[in-house]
C-alpha cells in the first residue's frame, strides 16, 4: 500500500475514536470509576436503601408487562402487515413507527390528556375504581407507548423473507392454525424477536421522560431507578445516584453484548 | 378481521386518542390562546435553541456518524469489535444516565478541564450523545455493500482520492446519510432525559423544548404544554414524512 492512504486513515481512525472517547468512553468510564473509588462496600449500601430497592422492583414490574404487551401486539401486527391485506393496512402500519417521533414527554402529557382524573376516559375508570395515572397502570402504557415499534420492526422483515410456503404446506398436512404459528412460524422468527425483545427490555429499564411525567415521582411508591438517579442528583446523594447509574448500566452493557450477539446481519450468515 | 379490529382498537387506545387529546388541548381555547403559548418569551426561546441545536447536532453526526461508519467499514485495527458495539451504547443507556456521565466528565470542576454544565454546548454534546447511534447505523451497511471496483475505475482514471469520495462514494450515501440525519434530528428535537441533568433547565438560555412542556406540565398548565408540544408533534411529523418522500425518490432512482 502507499503511504499517503496509510496516513490519511490513520488520521481518520483517530480522529474517530478521538470523538468516541470524549463523547462515550470517557464520561462512562468515569462514573464507574468513581463508583468504586471506595471498594464494592458503599455501592452496595447504597443499592440497598429501602427505596433504592423499591424502585428496582417498579422498574421490574413496569419492563416486565411492557415487554410481555408488546410481544404479543409486536407479533400479532407483524403477522397481520405482512400475511393479511385489509384496509387501513398501509394507516395501521404507518402509525405504528408514530411512536418514536414523539418526545417522551409528550407522551406523558398525551397519557395524563386521555387518562387523568378530570379527562373523559381516564374519569369513567376512576369512577370504576381503576387510577391510571400516578400510578402503575399509567407508567407501564407510558412505558408500552415509547417501546410500540420495537418488536414488529425486528419480525416483520423476518416473516416476508420466509414466506409463507412453508406454512402453507404445515396447514395442508393438517396442522391447525395454532399448531402452525407454534411449530413454522414461531421458531424461523426467534432470533428477530428475541432481538426486539431485548431492545424492548432495553428501553423499558431506561425510561425517564414519560414515566417521570406520568408517574407523579412518588418515593416508595411510583418511583422507577431512572427517577431515583435524578432524584438523588439533585438532592446531593452522588453516591446512590452514581450507583443505581452504574447498575442501570450495567444492565446497559449486558443488553449490548446480547444485541451483538443477535444482530440481524450476522445471524443471516 | 378481528385481529386488524383489536389492534386498531389497541393502537387508538394508546396512541391516537392521547394524542389527539394532546392536539384538542392546544386549540381549545382558540387559535389565539394556542399562538400566544408558543409565542410567549420563554416559550419561544425553548423552541428556537431545541431547534437550532438539533440543526448543530444533525450536521456533527453528518460529519462524524459518515466517518465513523467509514472507520469501521473500511479500516482494520485491534479493538474494532468493541467500538463496533459501542456505538449502540446510546440505545442501551438510559438518557438520565447518559446525562450523568456527561455531567461527571464536563460538569463543574471537570477533570479534563472542559466545563459544559449550564451551557448550550452542554445540550448540544448531550444530544450528540444520544444521536450518535442513527447517522453511522444507516451508513454502514451501503458502505459495506458498497461497489469498491468504481472507486477502483475512478482511480485508475486518474481522479484523485478526494474527488474519487466526493463525486463517486458521496451521491452513493446521501440517501443513507440523509436518512440517519433525518431521525438524529427528530430525536434531538424531541429529547428530555438526557439534558435535564447538564443544561440546568435555565429559562431563556439552556432551557430545551421537552423541559419546558414538562415544567408547564408541572405548574398545571396543559395548555401551554399541549400547545408547545403540538408543534413538536408537527416538526417531528415534517421532518419524518420527508424521509419517507426522499426514500422513495431514492429507491425510484436506483
Amino acid at each position: 500500500m502507499r503511504d499517503g492512504p496509510r496516513r490519511s486513515r490513520l488520521g481518520l481512525r483517530v480522529v474517530a475514536l478521538a470523538y468516541l472517547a470524549m463523547l462515550l468512553v470517557l464520561p462512562v468510564g468515569l462514573v464507574f470509576w468513581r463508583t468504586f473509588e471506595h471498594g464494592v462496600g458503599p455501592v452496595l449500601d447504597a443499592l440497598g436503601d429501602p427505596s433504592v430497592l423499591h424502585a428496582f422492583k417498579v422498574t421490574g414490574i413496569v419492563a416486565f408487562w411492557t415487554v410481555l404487551l408488546n410481544t404479543v401486539f409486536g407479533v400479532g401486527v407483524a403477522v397481520l402487515l405482512v400475511r393479511h391485506r385489509f384496509p387501513g393496512r398501509r394507516a395501521l402500519s404507518a402509525f405504528i413507527d408514530l411512536p418514536l417521533a414523539v418526545s417522551p414527554v409528550v407522551v406523558g402529557l398525551a397519557l395524563i390528556l386521555a387518562y387523568g382524573k378530570f379527562a373523559p376516559i381516564g374519569g369513567w375508570l376512576e369512577a370504576r375504581g381503576i387510577q391510571m395515572i400516578f400510578a402503575l397502570p399509567g407508567m407501564v402504557l407510558a412505558t408500552v407507548f415509547v417501546s410500540l415499534p420495537l418488536v414488529v420492526r425486528e419480525v416483520a422483515p423476518v416473516l416476508e423473507e420466509i414466506g409463507i410456503e412453508q406454512e402453507q404446506a404445515a396447514w395442508t398436512l393438517g396442522a391447525g392454525k395454532v399448531q402452525t404459528f407454534k411449530r413454522i412460524t414461531l421458531p424461523s422468527i426467534r432470533w428477530a424477536l428475541a432481538y426486539g425483545v431485548v431492545l424492548t427490555l432495553a428501553r423499558a429499564l431506561g425510561e425517564y421522560g414519560a414515566v417521570a411525567v406520568v408517574s407523579g415521582r412518588l418515593v416508595d411508591k411510583t418511583q422507577t431507578v431512572t427517577l431515583v438517579v435524578e432524584e438523588r442528583f439533585q438532592n446531593f446523594d452522588q453516591t446512590t445516584a452514581y450507583a443505581a447509574s452504574v447498575a442501570l448500566a450495567a444492565v446497559a452493557v449486558v443488553i449490548l453484548v446480547v444485541i451483538n450477539l443477535l444482530r440481524p446481519d450476522e445471524r443471516n450468515r | 378481521m378481528f385481529g386488524a379490529g383489536l389492534a386498531t382498537m389497541w393502537l387508538s387506545l394508546l396512541v391516537l386518542i392521547p394524542l389527539a387529546a394532546v392536539v384538542w388541548r392546544a386549540q381549545e381555547d382558540g387559535a389565539g390562546a394556542f399562538w400566544d403559548a408558543v409565542t410567549a418569551p420563554e416559550a419561544a426561546a425553548a423552541i428556537r435553541l431545541t431547534v437550532v441545536a438539533s440543526f448543530i447536532v444533525a450536521l456533527v453526526n453528518v460529519v462524524f456518524g459518515t466517518l465513523i461508519a467509514w472507520v469501521l467499514v473500511r479500516d482494520d485495527f485491534r479493538g474494532k469489535r468493541i467500538v463496533e458495539a459501542l456505538i449502540d451504547l446510546p440505545f442501551a443507556l438510559p438518557t438520565i444516565v447518559a446525562g450523568l456521565v456527561l455531567l461527571a466528565l464536563y460538569g463543574v470542576g471537570s477533570p479534563v478541564g472542559i466545563t459544559l454544565a449550564y451551557t448550550r454546548a452542554g445540550v448540544v454534546v448531550a444530544l450528540l450523545f444520544v444521536t450518535l447511534p442513527f447517522v453511522v447505523r444507516t451508513v454502514q451497511p451501503v458502505l459495506l455493500e458498497f461497489d469498491w471496483e468504481m472507486e477502483e475505475a475512478a482511480a485508475s482514471l486518474g481522479a484523485s482520492r478526494l474527488t474519487t469520495f466526493r463525486r463517486v462514494v458521496l451521491p452513493n450515501l446521501l440517501p443513507a446519510i440523509s436518512a440517519g440525519t433525518a431521525l438524529a434530528f427528530a430525536r434531538a428535537i424531541s429529547e428530555f432525559g438526557s439534558t435535564v441533568l447538564i443544561s440546568g433547565n435555565l429559562p431563556f438560555k439552556t432551557k430545551v423544548a421537552a423541559v419546558h412542556i414538562y415544567g408547564q406540565i408541572e405548574t398545571d398548565n396543559t395548555t401551554g404544554a399541549a400547545a408547545v408540544a403540538t408543534v413538536l408533534l408537527v416538526v417531528a411529523l415534517v421532518v419524518l414524512v420527508g424521509l419517507d418522500m426522499l426514500q422513495r425518490w431514492a429507491a425510484r432512482r436506483a
